[in-house]
């Protein structure tokens, strides 16, 4: 956006009338390729938005939530979730990005495969992996049986294991791309810069310390709010591994919503929406403010 | 090649101790979705890391669609490819014209333009999801294709308006002076001289939309319940509700299902790659 004067400043010989009216053409057909999306915008988000709020407009759709058990268990998990999945994610993310950036041949095809998760879709990875964990002849608990000779843990039975995996997948899911991410990162590093801290002697961890982690900061805290944005609209990794189950303990607020909505109340499904507002909308200004300068 | 000194070996070995876990890591649920694949349905489950007797039986069965959950299997492949393609042909429309209104054409309000598709783009899925349900029936559009295809184009366009605003912007402004004095239209220069300049940029947007609406499965769910208008992803879903799901049929129905996505994505990684990493987040 810095350069519109030079739209207008062209040393044309032309009349000045003559640049004006082209002037005004230009403007009415940016007008018009600009509707498409406008129309997109208007039609599926900004009605939807007011429609939702609207629908989320009575007190007591609050109240009833509060007072439901389920939704209290579903803030707690979203929390776990964010904090707990997100910043081991990330961190594995940047220590795992240092690694792809080292230039080998079998790094090189390793990093094709670990794309793999990221590119095939969700839904049969996550029931492959819901699949290992089946207590009866899921492959985990038949190894387990082969090595011990006892039985495993009912792995989805147990709240506190199920959310852990369903951690797992969306960790599983979503690291290629923050790794991929933070490889970008790294790669727009200057040599030159680890080439003299390596004259100056330094250790590998004083190269990260002072070379990397510098130049990679600001993107890394990008990074990890907005994945902080989207991981609290992952649906798929709870609700294709544990359906929210056992007994409604692993819902996040992803699921919680449309739990809610299979079950026709749309009040109480539009206010565990709004309840989360607090907490996306800083993150979505924060995002919004980074971006468009 | 390098010398193999002592110092030479430790480093390779502390790099094999990180990238023989990561490949195990990522290659284990995907192996386990072929091991399933292809084993007979009493081998399925015996737990071994190789079936006695390798059996393309499972695809026989989806391909001739003789199971009563794969009735409509090669319908819901259709429903799902066209839903797909025209996830991405819709996408490549709006948010083309859009970027080159902006970047190029310099269009009044075009900065606000931006700021509303960047707030759609961190809008979490989940959460508009409910609301975008509630739209459709109001629109008369539920269980209708269209209602898809019509909420996937509104989830990927942000993206990549922002992506292809990125790329626009980077084009020299004089090759659009030279086309004005030449007496160009807007619409030649968008279609001469813009949209030519911009092909990766649209094979990397375009690819992303089509992923993304072929890999979706939420809004697909919860949008579209007829056993012959619903996605393969849909279809894959409802295996879930069966106490005794036939699970060798299900991954092999998956495989099929996560074939032709990861085949794209390596078809048109060079363009994804960069693409992404310069859209996504700008550092």
């Amino acid at each position: 956006m810095s350069s519109t004067a030079t739209a207008t400043a062209a040393p044309l010989p032309a009349p000045l009338v003559n640049l004006g009216a082209r002037h005004a053409r230009w403007q009415f057909w940016g007008a018009v390729m600009v509707v498409p999306y406008l129309l997109v915008f208007v039609v599926f988000v900004l009605y939807p938005v007011g429609y939702g709020l609207w629908l989320a407009r009575h007190p007591q759709s609050y109240v009833k939530l509060v007072e439901d058990p389920i939704f209290f268990r579903s803030v707690i998990n979203t929390a776990i979730f964010l904090v707990v999945a997100i910043n081991i994610k990330m961190l594995v993310a940047l220590v795992l990005s240092g690694f792809f950036v080292t230039s080998r041949w079998w790094i090189k095809i390793i990093s094709a495969i670990f794309i793999l998760p990221w590119a095939m879709p969700s839904i049969p990875t996550i029931l492959s992996i819901r699949f290992m964990l089946n207590p009866e002849w899921g492959v985990i608990n038949s190894t387990i049986f082969r090595l011990t000779g006892a039985d495993g843990p009912n792995w989805l039975n147990d709240p506190a294991l199920a959310l852990t995996f369903a951690m797992v997948v969306h960790v599983w899911k979503s690291l290629p791309f923050w790794t991929l991410i933070l490889v970008a990162g790294r790669l727009a590093i200057p040599t030159e810069q680890y080439e003299a801290a390596s004259v100056d002697g330094a250790s590998s961890w004083q190269k990260f310390r002072f070379v990397s982690w510098p130049a990679l900061k600001t993107l890394y805290i990008t990074s990890l709010i907005l994945s902080m944005i989207w991981t609290l609209g992952d649906f798929n990794s709870v609700y294709l591994l544990t359906g929210g189950g056992p007994a409604d303990l692993t819902h996040v607020l992803a699921t919680l919503g449309i739990r809610y909505l299979r079950l026709d109340q749309v009040d109480l499904s539009m206010a565990s929406i709004v309840v989360a507002l607090p907490l996306v909308l800083p993150l979505v200004y924060f995002m919004m403010k980074r971006l468009s300068k | 090649m390098k010398r193999w000194t002592p110092k030479a070996i430790a480093t390779e070995a502390k790099l094999l101790l990180i990238g023989i876990p990561v490949l195990l890591w990522t290659l284990i649920p995907v192996y386990h979705m072929v091991l399933f694949a292809i084993s007979s349905k009493d081998s399925a489950t015996s737990g071994h890391l190789w079936p006695k007797n390798p059996t393309l039986d499972n695809f026989r069965i989806v391909f001739q669609q003789k199971h009563f959950y794969l009735d409509h299997f090669w319908l819901q492949l259709w429903n799902s490819l066209l839903i797909a393609v025209s996830v991405g042909a819709l996408t490549l429309f709006v948010a083309t014209t859009a970027a080159f209104a902006i970047s190029r054409l310099r269009v009044r309000g075009g900065r606000t333009v931006m700021n509303l598709a960047l707030f759609t783009y961190f809008i979490p899925a989940a959460f508009l999801a409910v609301p975008m349900y509630k739209t459709m029936g109001n629109y008369g559009l539920l269980n209708s294709q269209w209602s898809l295809i019509l909420a996937m184009v509104t989830i990927a366009s942000p993206y990549c308006i922002w992506v292809l605003k990125q790329a626009s912007d980077k084009l020299p402004y004089e090759l659009d002076e030279a086309a004005r004095m030449d007496g160009a239209s807007p619409l030649q220069l968008f279609r001469l001289v813009y949209l030519p300049l911009m092909v990766p940029s649209l094979v990397a947007v375009g690819t992303y939309s089509l992923l993304l609406a072929w890999n979706e499965y939420l809004y697909a769910f919860l949008l579209l319940s007829n056993d012959r208008s619903v996605t393969l992803a849909v279809a894959l879903g409802n295996f879930l509700s069966a106490d005794d799901s036939p699970w060798e049929l299900l991954m092999a129905t998956g495989l099929i299902y996560a074939l032709p996505p990861a085949a794209i994505y390596y078809a048109f990684k060079r363009y994804m790659v960069g693409g992404l990493t310069a859209g996504a987040v700008k550092s």
